[in-house]
């Protein structure tokens, strides 16, 4: 049986971010959103810190989670992508460049978390139709540019996707 | 917005987690999915001495017929329950968890951990109450089995004990005909749900329906079954006068008190009459 780890100690726990294996030392209550940002993955913007303007947004084994709403040390074993996997290079992603030419984004506070958001469902319904996309896009708040842009980015970056898997 | 400190321990099995539960005495908590426990934490409306990692635990995922039951096990991720290939008439169970917060949280979240936490706008107990489903507790001392009706005992309060484990909840197949809906009213996708509804009944080919079950959510501080309504349709057709007299008696059922800054108790009222309504027609309509 696993022992237990003290309020104030700090274990190691290997996580997989962006294909490459990291490993930080956390105590128990650190999130693994504080634990992503700590580790240099700052494009996890923490928001709320309770799992409701989602701009943590990652994909945890491919599927989007809100990063504030997971220990750290539940990390263990998973497989982590942030917005810095959607490109390699200079060149935009499909989404990313649905963003720019829909002008999806003004301050950028919560573009990652979008994004992410975004990717999981093109990945795991990339069928996914008008109404479904209009769902999963207000799982996140954005205050600045609204929700009609990042929304219609999605419509076009899923339709793009279909057309050219 | 930073969790407070606890212990923390992984189980790798059931009886690891019973034995680690037992252990911590009852300031603990078991974290499943998190996706209520930990803004619990984060609002340190939570303060768990020990917190047990059950997400590891192998086989509490069974969603499956055993024995005339539906079994869903503690650890069935909501968009698990969404998507799932349920036989059996058990629609209500896949609509109400396509209705949690949003589908992030879906992602993450389980059955367990809804039924645990009871939150009064929680979609799954009024399932849960609607079909008598039966909890399935484990500790050191050993299982025993409460009925959804005396599962839930106030808001974010069920009748497990400090050293239980909810292992999955077995929901009675009513047979031939059944089938079943759950229909909420919430401002906006995700929001809580300004009241809910679970409603099914088995139609055999003489259109007549029978076996009938409504409960309601979001209108009190538990789920609520609403019985004379539930008696007023058993054995009648789902036609027009039916419907609506049933309604009516559901809404008569809930008492949602002076209600919140959000919605009132009479729109309260008004809601479930509307939400029963339209489960009903949906299940004279036809799977």
């Amino acid at each position: 049986m696993a022992g237990w780890l003290d309020p104030h100690d700090s274990v190691a726990v290997t996580l997989t971010v962006n294909g490459a294996p990291r490993k930080v030392r956390v105590p128990p209550r650190r999130t693994l959103a504080d634990a992503l940002r700590d580790a240099g993955f700052t494009s996890v913007r923490l928001g709320c810190e309770h799992g409701v303007c989602g701009s943590c947004t990652i994909l945890l084994d491919g599927a989007a989670v809100r990063s504030c709403l997971m220990l750290a040390v539940q990390g263990q074993g998973h497989t982590i992508e942030t917005v810095e996997s959607l490109t390699d290079g200079d060149e935009l992603s499909t989404l990313q460049q649905a963003f720019d030419d829909n002008d999806a984004l003004q301050c950028g506070f919560c573009t990652p978390g979008f994004l992410m958001l975004i990717e999981g469902l093109l990945r795991s319904e990339p069928e996914a139709g008008r109404d479904r996309i209009l769902e999963v896009v207000s799982s996140n708040l954005c205050r600045c540019t609204g929700a009609v842009p990042v929304f219609q980015a999605a419509l076009n970056a899923l339709a793009a996707n279909r057309d050219d898997p | 917005m930073k969790p407070p400190p606890f212990a923390y321990a992984a189980a790798g099995t059931l009886d690891e987690a019973v034995a680690l539960l037992d252990e911590a005495g009852e300031d603990a908590k078991l974290l499943a999915g998190g996706q209520s426990l930990l803004p619990l934490l984060a609002f340190r409306l939570a303060r768990p001495s020990h917190l047990i990692d059950i997400g590891g635990v192998e086989g509490l995922d069974i969603l499956e017929e055993q024995d005339g039951s539906l079994c869903v096990g503690a650890l069935v991720r909501h968009a698990t329950l969404e998507r799932a290939d349920l036989s059996g008439g058990w629609q209500a169970l896949r609509e109400a968890a396509s209705l949690i917060g949003h589908l992030p949280i879906r992602v993450r979240g389980t059955f367990g951990g809804s039924l645990s936490h009871a939150d009064p706008a929680g979609e799954l107990g009024v399932v849960a109450a609607a079909f008598d489903a039966e909890i399935v507790l484990r500790s050191l001392r050993g299982v025993r089995t409460v009925p959804a009706r005396d599962f839930f005992l106030a808001p974010l309060t069920t009748a497990a004990d400090p050293d239980e484990v909810l292992v999955e909840a077995r929901f009675p197949t009513p047979g031939t005909g059944f089938r079943s809906v759950f229909e909420e009213f919430s401002p906006r996708v995700g929001d809580f749900a300004y009241a809910s509804v679970a409603a099914g009944c088995r139609l055999a080919t003489d259109g007549l329906a029978r076996d009938v079950r409504i409960a309601l959510g979001s209108v009190g501080p538990t789920p609520v079954r609403a019985r004379d309504a539930e008696q007023a349709l058993s054995g009648s057709f789902l036609d027009d006068t039916a419907i609506v007299e049933c309604a009516r008696l559901a809404a008569e059922t809930c008492h949602p008190d002076a209600g919140d800054w959000h919605a009132d108790g009479t729109y309260r009222k008004a809601l479930v009459s509307h939400l029963v309504e339209r489960a009903l027609r949906r299940l004279g309509a036809g799977p």
